[in-house]
């Protein structure tokens, strides 16, 4: 638990006068659960799209998966996966078709495509449903399938933005066993969310207000510090 | 090019699985040839008149068997009085009347300056326009040949008109251009525009940007189908064109066909720089169809001649793309001119679409930033 795969120092975002993201430090470990919280326009998402190299920083520098963020966007992209709250994968194309696609933009070669499309559909039980339109599937397994779909080129590192907005309790059990197992096999997880109850899973948490990362320490010792029960009440006091 | 293909195939199901998309690439040009071909048009023929004979004299029974052998007039009845005249245009199916005074044979004989009036309905000035210019001129035709059967004239001068590259003058040799510049703009730059602000909408832009995948083939690959849907329906307008309306194909077809694929070029890079402004499908048909659309159709030339707008338009109109191709094609087909006689509006084409690609280039990378 303490090779560094994300590493980041002062890194700062700032648009005209507006601070998104004012000066955040931190470091996540190989295969830690990591996650990332905060209210609704704290700066989340503006962290994570610096973090993915969708964004460049105004100021700082950090390194993912050991690649430099200024400088070797290009290189973190292909050692990343991403899985966005919005579900993502095309409704019009078959479950197999999804999953080539993304194979394919991801740079793999057809043999490796077919093998791990296989291997995908076994482990989630789809063997017989490849050729139905994802359209037709319910949204709980489309998100467990756009989960899958984002590890098919089997990235160290996989940030997972909210993702298990609007399924049911069920279903986030299943998918959050999944997350584990990822976990364990030394995938690293970047995941931000809503639900506290989520957050308690996570190996440690971070806490964005107002641009500033303002706590960051497991679950349990969070609880501690702010003399709460649950989480909720940790992000609450936070938050406020 | 491995992604590349990837993205192109990805693009082919979404074409081919949405019966809408597929309607507008492949129904809608048809569609477009036979409105444009069948009923907006500036010929006529069989048009219903209605003759006031003051006189029922043997020079006017042949004046109206002269009109009538033209076969661009049916005679729909004869009225008898001045008054019947606004209560037969009321009724709206008889659009002229030709008036023949009396004594119109000893008028014509006797050299004593003899008159003829058509009475137009003037309501669809365009049509009235030119059904005036078909009567003078049968008209015409009709006293010359009596003089000259007399003889009686010594000195007169014939007009022998002859309209170059049209000689018809058949709609069909406006409205194809026309078409052309119209559907390829529809498909190349509003289908692409809505195709990629539909990834923005979805939510699948994003994962395809943090992807490997560079913008550019990202790009590339979603236009690449659109390009060849839209090349393939030139060729079918093109074709469709020359069987079924007759317009022919004077100049090089290779050349013709190489500007096809370069306006393609201009409103697919138009079709890029909609979308880098637009996050919706909903704003992306919205500015394709104001921006796009309707200038072209009012403002190319396709419908109304530029050189009769307004100064203001006619400088609008010199912003259109399809002004520049409607030229170029026009020259190519009708005129069967080379690239020599071309070179600015083709000049002005390339310009422009380096212009549109520059402008979405500085836009996504502004948004990265």
């Amino acid at each position: 638990m303490d090779q560094k795969v994300i590493s980041v120092k002062g890194l700062t975002k700032r648009f005209g006068d507006f601070v998104a993201v004012d000066e955040i430090s931190f470091d996540v470990f190989k295969g830690e659960i990591f996650g990332f919280l905060g209210a609704n326009g704290a700066g989340k998402t503006t962290a994570m799209k610096m973090l993915t190299g969708l964004s460049k920083p105004t100021s700082g520098t950090g390194s993912v998966a050991g690649f430099e963020i200024l400088k070797q966007a290009e290189k973190i992209k292909k050692n990343i996966g991403y899985m966005s709250q919005k579900f993502a994968l095309y409704d019009d194309l078959t479950i197999k078709e999804n999953a080539q696609f993304y194979g394919g933009i991801y740079g793999l070669n057809r043999r490796l495509i077919k093998l791990k499309v296989n291997q995908m559909l076994e482990s989630l039980n789809l063997q017989d449903s490849g050729n139905k339109l994802v359209h037709s599937l319910p949204l709980g397994w489309k998100q467990r399938l756009a989960f899958s779909v984002a590890m098919l080129h089997d990235p160290p590192i996989i940030f997972l933005d909210e993702p298990t907005g609007g399924v049911d309790p069920a279903t986030r059990r299943i998918f959050w066993e999944k997350i584990y197992a990822e976990a364990s096999n030394g995938r690293t997880i970047f995941v931000t969310t809503h639900y506290m109850d989520e957050a308690e899973y996570c190996n440690r948490i971070s806490m964005m207000v107002a641009g500033k990362m303002v706590a960051l320490d497991s679950p349990k010792n969070l609880k501690l510090k702010y003399n709460a029960k649950t989480m909720n009440d940790v992000f609450v006091q936070i938050a406020r | 090019m491995k992604t590349y293909w990837a993205i192109f195939k990805k693009e082919v199901f979404h074409i081919f699985r949405d019966t809408r998309t597929l309607f507008i690439l492949i129904g809608m040009p048809l569609a477009m040839v036979f409105i444009f071909g069948y009923a907006v048009t500036n010929e006529f023929k069989n048009s219903k008149i209605a003759i006031l004979d003051h006189s029922k004299d043997e020079l006017s029974g042949e004046l109206i068997q002269h009109i009538l052998a033209s076969r661009h007039f049916i005679i729909e009845r004869n009225i008898n009085s001045t008054d019947d005249i606004d209560l037969i245009f009321r009724k709206g199916e008889i659009k002229m009347v030709v008036v023949i005074p009396p004594q119109f044979s000893e008028h014509f004989y006797s050299n004593d300056h003899s008159q003829i009036q058509f009475i137009i309905d003037g309501s669809e000035p365009n049509f009235a326009n030119t059904l005036n210019q078909y009567a003078t001129a049968m008209i015409r035709r009709f006293s010359l040949s009596k003089i000259g059967n007399s003889g009686s004239i010594p000195y007169s001068i014939a007009i022998e008109m002859r309209m170059m590259y049209n000689p018809e003058l058949k709609s069909a040799y406006n409205f194809l251009p026309g078409t052309i510049a119209m559907i390829l703009l529809l498909i190349s730059a509003m289908m692409t525009s809505l195709t990629i602000a539909k990834e923005k909408e979805t939510g699948t832009m994003e994962i395809l940007l943090v992807s490997p995948v560079s913008p550019f083939i990202l790009i590339l690959g979603k236009i690449g189908p659109y390009a060849v849907l839209s090349f393939f329906n030139a060729v079918l307008i093109l074709v469709m064109g020359y069987y079924v309306f007759d317009v022919p194909i004077i100049g090089s077809l290779c050349l013709l066909l190489l500007m096809c694929a370069l306006y393609v070029l201009t409103a697919l890079s138009l079709g890029v720089l909609i979308s880098a402004k637009s996050d919706s499908q909903q704003s992306a048909m919205l500015t394709s169809l104001m921006t796009l659309m309707l200038p072209t159709m009012l403002l190319s030339g396709f419908i109304f001649p530029v050189s009769s707008m307004p100064l203001l338009l006619q400088y609008a109109s010199k912003i259109i793309p399809a002004t520049y191709f409607i030229d170029i094609i026009k020259s190519i087909m009708l005129r069967g001119t080379g690239i020599s006689s071309i070179d600015f509006p083709v000049l002005v084409l390339i310009g422009m679409t380096l212009f549109f690609l520059m402008m979405s280039l500085v836009l996504f990378k502004s948004r990265l930033e």
